[in-house]
């Protein structure tokens, strides 16, 4: 295998991996902001319990989190060297924004919302879970802006032998390592074309991902009859983030869809298998892409498509004979991958509002019923669902871009580093591959373990700190006064 | 002054963050076998639980100032030293899971095992950083277009090896030092013990080190030459060194990690106004040089990363002091510690 192709499996393996970790962090970190809050408003023992375990939780996914990520944050110029001088004058100003308002504000208020139950008051703690889940946002802003820009560049102008090309220009593969672009509008960098469709599509991704979590534990307990009371509010809490955000996340999906179908025209045909370019295309529900006669069968929507793309069956969509084949992306994975996301996009809406329902009728908490304990089984399974989706998503729109690494102005073979041999990667890649094997077997071992321990029991308050009992005892006096 | 040395200035200002932060933290973790008792390595653990993480954000973006206002010595840097960045990479990685997962079962072979990713990592990684440096301060073959065309062995040549070996011995000694501020009893006692022996041991290889310059990159004297106010910075830092065995001695606990703080400060401005104005010298063909003029982003991106920071870093370091007060003191050890 060439250095081009390790490269690429070493990063999209190492990023991966990488992605399983912040959308629990950034998920879980909106429900212990949830469950913080109604401590401090009812001032219940359950509320502290569950802040308690789901932050312990949330420290196990952290942690993993920043160690997959420091390898991200070199992986670019270790890997990517051409592509880094390439790029650095635009890109690298968002990677740094990062570190500065979005990691720093993490670990720091991280260490109060791990070790400073009895070092701070109720309210300061509760001010550093609210800022480690804004930092964990921030990092998704920044890193998002920066690849949506790789997708849709734009606010730049090329440099070429050191003098500004006229607008439109693209360097030929003579020209690229003497080129890099130059930043000349910083905010059309920030706010190019795809980057809000997908910032919004991915930050809901993870409050799945943090939601269902919640949910799958819960789920749990219930079903197995421990710790009910505590699973019971743990439950509605994940349910009701996890009904909004999934209806959110089919809107933001298909706004980011409209944007492709703009913006990476040769992408959209990917994912939707269109070869011809005409109109009247139907929309795949799923389907298999047949590379040799060059047409995708399966279960369709006559017309869909074309009515989704221009508002009637009769609008032409781009297919991908308007491309030549080299720069077609690889249809078979883009095309499954995609239509697996929105399938388990779809499921997960059905789930969570099957959930809502059954609560609404009073239903979901009567572990007696054989119906009711089969739906806590679909529950415990849920959580794989927005990991999948989120994988998929990713590696649909990844893939869908090659084979350029900056949309239209440099290919992914263009991008490597030139003195960087293939045994070199192949070495690290072997070893990226050892090392997060064993840190997701341990991982999955702890989490196993957290969960079997499960949370404090409401009588042992041995754990909430004398102030903050002192706190709850003056509540309910006012309450008493009051009332 | 213009853009790009503030710049220069400012990446030296985040590696020196890291070198003063995370130095301790990667120095108890270079102690951590020295104590054999499980409730002494927890208490080395939680005296930097609290903080590590934000210690090494300093890397993180120090790597990611250094992408944006240099970015060709991001690139060179980088994936010429793939290798050894992979083995460093490597390294921080177990240092950082073995704190979160080492206390959370009792097995003694469990502990052991984490107790030895932490502080082989810990070392490892220290060695790492000082064998970069020392090839940065030698000088590294370059080619026309800033691309390293030594081989990984080249790397590990005995200047930087003996950087890298002093590297392991500052930040020990540092790290002693921090444990003295955070222990308390015969633990304290103990480590106290430590501060002079590993304070000899750095100041031996720091001798060393500065023999090897002669022999091994007299370019650097040049340089001093025509500085030869880098020698009065050299020789405060000399003092500021003797100044830390004095106070742990009369039991002042915090000035003697505020003088080893200083010494990692001094040490960095040494090196930055050792290489400055190159980032990245070539050797042999200087003229291959990655300086802070051909290697930078544009004065856009200089004035737009100069702005950031500016509305970033005085709430980081406001923030990031009050976590240090906030966790101030000895440790105690609770169920819920590492
Ligand atoms: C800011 C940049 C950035 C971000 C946030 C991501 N990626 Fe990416 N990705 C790249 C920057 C990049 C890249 C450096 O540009 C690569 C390397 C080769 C290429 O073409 O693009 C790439 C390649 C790449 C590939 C290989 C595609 C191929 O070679 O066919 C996959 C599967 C992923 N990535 C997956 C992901 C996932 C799962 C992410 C979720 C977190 C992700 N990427 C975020
Ligand atoms: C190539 C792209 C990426 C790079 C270079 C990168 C870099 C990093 C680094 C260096 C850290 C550790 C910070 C620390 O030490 O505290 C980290 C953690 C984190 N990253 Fe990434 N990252 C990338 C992709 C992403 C994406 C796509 C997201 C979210 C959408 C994300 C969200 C986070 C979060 C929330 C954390 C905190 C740790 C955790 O919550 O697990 N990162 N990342
Ligand atoms: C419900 C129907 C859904 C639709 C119509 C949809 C649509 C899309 C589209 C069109 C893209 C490609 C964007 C691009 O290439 O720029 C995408 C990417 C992505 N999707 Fe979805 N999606 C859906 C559900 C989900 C779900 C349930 C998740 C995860 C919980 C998810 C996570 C992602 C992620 C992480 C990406 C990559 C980031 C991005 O490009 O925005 N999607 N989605």
């Amino acid at each position: 295998m060439d250095v081009e192709i390790l490269s690429r499996i070493q990063f999209a393996f190492t990023i991966a991996f990488h992605y399983l970790y912040p959308p629990l962090s950034i998920g879980l970190g909106v429900i212990l902001v949830i469950m913080e809050a109604m401590w401090l408003k009812t001032g219940h023992v359950r509320y502290h319990n569950m802040a308690r375990y789901w932050t312990r939780i949330f420290g196990l996914t952290f942690a993993i989190g920043v160690a997959s990520g420091i390898v991200m944050e070199f992986e670019f110029g270790t890997n990517w060297a051409a592509y880094s001088r390439f790029v650095g004058d635009v890109f690298g100003s968002a990677l740094a924004a990062e570190g500065i308002f979005a990691f720093f504000l993490e670990s720091g208020f991280l260490a109060i919302l791990l070790f400073g139950w009895n070092k701070v008051g109720p309210k300061l703690h509760f001010f550093a879970t609210v800022m480690v889940c804004l930092g964990a946002h921030f990092s998704a802003v920044w890193i998002v802006v920066a690849n949506s820009w790789m997708q849709t560049p734009a606010g730049f102008s090329i440099e070429y032998k050191g003098e500004i090309m006229p607008p439109g220009f693209a360097p030929d593969a003579d020209q690229i390592l003497n080129s890099r672009a130059v930043i000349h509008d910083f905010w059309a960098m920030v706010f190019n074309p795809s980057s809000m469709d997908r910032l919004s599509h991915t930050l809901v991704g993870c409050w799945q991902a943090g939601a269902f979590l919640v949910i799958s534990i819960s789920a749990f307990y219930l079903l197995r009859g421990r710790h009910k009371e505590f699973a019971a509010s743990s439950l509605k809490i994940g349910l009701c983030v996890a009904a909004v955000a999934s209806l959110l996340q089919l809107a933001t999906g298909a706004k980011s869809a409209d944007g492709v179908t703009k913006n990476q025209p040769a992408k959209l045909a990917a994912m939707e298998g269109v070869f011809q370019t005409q109109a009247d295309v139907p929309m795949m529900i799923a389907g298999y892409v047949d590379m040799e006669k060059k047409e995708t069968v399966g279960l369709q929507i006559p017309g869909m498509l074309s009515y989704l793309v221009g508002g009637s069956t009769n609008t032409v969509v781009t297919g991908l004979d308007a491309f030549p084949e080299a720069d077609w992306p690889a249809v078979q994975p883009v095309f499954q991958l995609y239509h697996l996301m929105i399938a388990i996009g779809m499921a997960l809406i059905g789930i969570a509002w099957l959930g809502m329902l059954l609560w609404w009728r009073g239903w979901l908490f009567d572990a007696s019923n054989p119906l009711v304990r089969a739906f806590y089984l679909v529950l415990i399974l849920s959580v794989l669902g927005p990991q999948i989706a989120n994988q998929a998503g990713w590696f649909t729109a990844e893939m869908g871009r090659q084979p350029w690494i900056v949309y239209n102005l440099m290919r992914t073979s263009q991008g490597l580093s030139e003195v960087v041999t293939a045994n070199q990667v192949l070495a690290s890649l072997v070893m990226f591959t050892f090392i997060y094997a064993l840190l997701f077997a341990v991982f999955l071992y702890l989490l196993t373990r957290k969960i079997q321990k499960g949370p404090d029991s409401e009588e042992d308050s041995e754990e909430m700190p004398a102030s903050w009992i002192a706190m709850v005892e003056r509540r309910k006096g006012q309450a008493r006064a009051a009332g | 002054m213009e853009l790009n040395t503030v710049w220069f200035i400012l990446v030296g200002v985040l590696f020196t963050g890291y070198a003063m932060l995370d130095g301790f933290d990667l120095g108890v973790g270079a102690l951590h076998l020295f104590v054999k008792k499980d409730e002494d390595r927890r208490m080395f653990l939680n005296a930097i639980g609290p903080v590590w993480d934000g210690n090494e954000v300093w890397l993180v973006t120090g790597g990611g100032a250094l992408f944006a206002a240099f970015p060709m010595v991001y690139a060179t840097v980088f994936s010429g030293f793939y290798l050894a960045f992979m083995a460093l990479l490597c390294a921080l990685i177990f240092r950082a899971v073995a704190i979160e997962f080492r206390s959370k079962e009792e097995w003694k072979w469990w502990r052991t095992m984490w107790d030895v990713g932490f502080s082989v990592g810990s070392i490892v990684s220290s060695f790492l950083i000082g064998v970069a440096m020392g090839n940065i301060l030698q000088g590294i073959p370059l080619d026309a277009r800033g691309n390293y065309i030594g081989g990984f062995f080249h790397l590990l040549n005995p200047y930087a090896l003996i950087l890298g070996v002093t590297t392991i011995a500052l930040f020990a000694m540092h790290g002693s030092i921090y444990l003295v501020m955070k222990t308390g009893g015969e633990l304290q006692a103990r480590v106290r013990g430590w501060v002079n022996r590993t304070i000899g041991i750095f100041l031996f290889f720091y001798i060393i080190l500065n023999v090897a310059t002669f022999v091994y990159a007299p370019h650097l004297l040049d340089i001093v030459r025509a500085r030869p106010w880098i020698l009065a910075v050299f020789a405060l830092n000399v003092l500021v060194v003797m100044n830390i065995p004095r106070q742990n001695r009369k039991g002042n606990e915090f000035a003697a990690f505020l003088s080893s703080c200083g010494a990692m400060v001094l040490l960095m401005t040494l090196f930055g106004l050792t290489v400055y104005p190159n980032m990245v010298l070539s050797m042999p063909n200087p003229e291959n040089s990655l300086t802070i003029y051909n290697a930078a982003s544009t004065a856009k991106t200089h004035w737009i990363m100069f702005i950031i920071a500016l509305l970033g870093v005085p709430v980081v370091l406001a923030y990031t002091a009050s976590v240090y007060y906030i966790f101030r003191g000895k440790v105690k050890l609770t169920p819920h510690s590492y």
